[in-house]
């Protein structure tokens, strides 16, 4: 078998080349992008080397360590201007001054915004895609309304919800609720439908009951239906409570704090927001897939070979 | 659809069996959008009821239930606008005005009629859908080929779409119109200044539609299975002969579901970048002058101006799909 039409030394030699022609122009590209290639090749190399647990966390790691790295490179060697791009360093020091501030954004935004619309949105959704489930005329009618308005931009909702109810959090809460409901319906109906006709006759021929065959077998199949839209919805939701800010909140929240920074272009503190959110979205993704993989152990997609 | 379809051949024919899958199919939906009307007419009576009854009790005059129904229908300043007012503001502001005025000795958009502001928001929309899946594309390709591209560059994909997209429009928008090439390219009179406010906007939506684009590649071009792959080693196929004659037709169906999402996630994102950047023209900046003026009846217009031209995109990439899956030899 032939591997590839590249020989095997094509991309390091071209990498090289890039480099060289670079430092003859100009030598903080080419310093740039010794630094990436040098890195790329590590990663490729532990990447084929290595395996299990260890490589799987730190391959990702070292990637992104590099992407920093290059960040900071270019801002340094380039002078580029503060109020473009600030350099991760100036941002880190902003986070670490700026804690208090940022902990009270993060728990009006996330923990009362976005989280408490994500649990009343997905909780609403599961309970309308249980009831909705009894009756297949309506769900042969939900589901193609239910897509279409998934692919509504619901985010255009949030002015109107502010009017609704208010500056505070509730409203934002009401936004959320409004964006990941569809979604959350969708994927519940479309798992409720999941299993088997022959694993549900086999739970008519032991006379179970509706509950027993929702309990036992149904809500199991759906399972991996209702993590995708739980999935989905984690981000949806922090787009949502962020979003509304900006149509008029108290004077905390991320999105309030972005705004009112970005007037004063003290981009530091707009990026050590985006951070913050960062790290929020990825650990609430991160969270749902981690529960994921504990009740969905069973299921083709989560087991590794 | 399909299984309606396959219902009605097997016991009708011709008109009747026609006529029975239309119903099957068509007959929920439309139950399921009049529900959704009447609930509409039900909420809006109730939360405009209170400022009716506030104004007769002003005047002092005593209104039957009638009047207050028909009253809370018809305000001008709704809590909740009607169906019918959203849909006559619709119609006024597309049919009832003129596409283009002239203003100052030359023809222009006319900012009063609502396709001016739709055309404003779908330029960058379908730009920045270009650009996010082509490169949604090309990552999908690396991703599949190199081990080290899989396991670096898929953790952040997913990480950055943790990031909220509202925090960094305002951002793209600072950053990319101070570029000095894209400045240079105005004063040179390569791209007009209108074509330059739209780059930020395209950009936005780009970052909103890759994703999804690479999630469906990546599955698509892994679903050839083993056998399939095998059959290709044994012809001794190289890399490049199994992406075009094996990988690459296999993703086509994974491809346009998932080109659906990131159109509909592309038009969320120019709306979304016309938020914060005090754009004058598009759906988005419509919405922001309907929330400071109070104007329901212009924000729900818009929300619904932005629904048909999500639903048209989709249809349009649906009948693509359509299209291509049968030039390359699927079933119907």
């Amino acid at each position: 078998m032939r591997a590839s039409a590249i020989p095997q030394w094509g991309l390091p030699a071209l990498g090289a080349a890039l480099i060289a022609l670079a430092a003859l122009t100009d030598a903080r590209l080419a310093l740039i992008l010794a630094v990436w290639f040098g890195a790329w090749a590590l990663n490729a190399v532990l990447a084929e080397r290595a395996r299990g647990r260890g490589a799987r966390f730190f391959v990702p790691l070292l990637f992104g360590v590099t992407l920093l790295a290059l960040w900071e490179m270019a801002v340094q060697l380039y002078d580029i201007s503060f109020v473009i791009l600030p350099a991760p360093s100036a941002i880190w020091a902003r986070m670490v001054t700026e804690t208090p501030t940022l902990w009270a954004d993060f728990q009006q935004t996330i923990l009362k915004g976005a989280l408490a619309g994500y649990i009343m949105g997905c909780g609403a959704a599961f309970l309308a895609a249980l009831a909705v489930d009894r009756s297949p005329f309506l769900q042969k009618g939900l589901l193609p309304v239910g897509n279409f308005i998934a692919a509504l931009p619901i985010v255009g909702t949030a002015p109107i919800f502010v009017m609704w109810f208010g500056f505070g959090w509730q409203s934002k809460s009401a936004v959320v609720v409004a964006m990941v409901f569809f979604p959350m319906l969708v994927n519940c109906v479309q798992g409720l439908k999941a299993s088997d006709a022959m694993q549900r006759d086999l739970m008519r021929t032991y006379a179970a009951s509706y509950g027993q065959t929702l309990v036992k077998l149904r809500l199991p199949t759906a399972m991996p239906f209702v993590f995708n839209g739980l999935k989905i919805c984690t981000t949806l939701a922090l787009i949502g409570a962020i979003v509304a800010e900006f149509f008029g909140s108290p004077t905390v929240g991320m999105g309030f704090r972005i705004k009112i920074e970005m007037g004063r272009l003290a981009m530091d503190m707009v990026w050590a927001e985006i951070a913050v959110a960062a790290l929020a979205g990825s650990g609430f993704y991160g969270l749902v897939a981690l529960i994921e993989k504990r009740l969905t152990f069973w299921h083709p997609s989560q087991r590794r070979g | 659809m399909s299984a309606a379809t396959a219902y009605g051949a097997n016991d009708r024919s011709g008109a009747a069996g026609w006529i029975a899958a239309l119903s099957s199919t068509v007959l929920p939906v439309l139950t399921i959008v009049l529900a959704i009307v009447a609930i509409w007419y039900a909420a809006s009576v109730m939360m405009n009821r209170a400022w009716t009854l506030d104004e007769a009790e002003r005047r002092g005059v005593q209104l039957t239930v009638m009047e207050i129904v028909s009253d809370a229908m018809n305000q001008e300043r709704p809590v909740l606008p009607t169906p019918h007012q959203v849909f006559d503001e619709l119609w006024s502001t597309t049919v009832g005005e003129p596409v283009m005025r002239e203003r100052r000795g030359e023809m222009q958009g006319n900012p009063r009629n609502l396709v001016f502001h739709a055309y404003h928001t779908l330029w960058p929309t379908i730009l920045g859908f270009g650009i996010g899946s082509f490169l949604g594309i090309l990552l999908a390709i690396g991703i599949t080929h190199s081990r080290a591209m899989d396991m670096s560059v898929m953790p952040w994909a997913i990480a950055s779409q943790t990031i909220p997209i509202l925090a960094i429009a305002p951002i793209i928008v600072v950053v990319v119109s101070n570029l000095p090439a894209l400045n240079n390219a105005v004063s040179q009179g390569w791209i007009s200044e209108d074509t330059k406010l739209l780059v930020p906007k395209a950009l936005i939506s780009a970052y909103l539609s890759f994703f999804p684009v690479v999630v469906g590649m990546v599955a698509g071009l892994r679903s050839p299975q083993a056998t399939d792959l095998d059959l290709m080693r044994t012809y001794s196929a190289s890399r490049g002969q199994t992406f075009w004659k094996l990988r690459l037709p296999a993703s086509v169906p994974f491809l346009f579901t998932s080109l659906k999402v990131s159109i509909a996630a592309a038009l969320v994102g120019t709306i979304v970048a016309e938020l914060p950047t005090g754009a004058r023209f598009g759906l988005g900046a419509r919405l922001l002058t309907g929330s400071y003026y109070g104007q329901t009846i212009q924000i729900w217009s818009a929300l619904f101006m932005a629904a048909i031209c999500a639903a048209a995109l989709v249809i349009l990439l649906g009948a693509l799909e359509k299209i291509v899956l049968k030039r390359m030899g699927a079933r119907s």
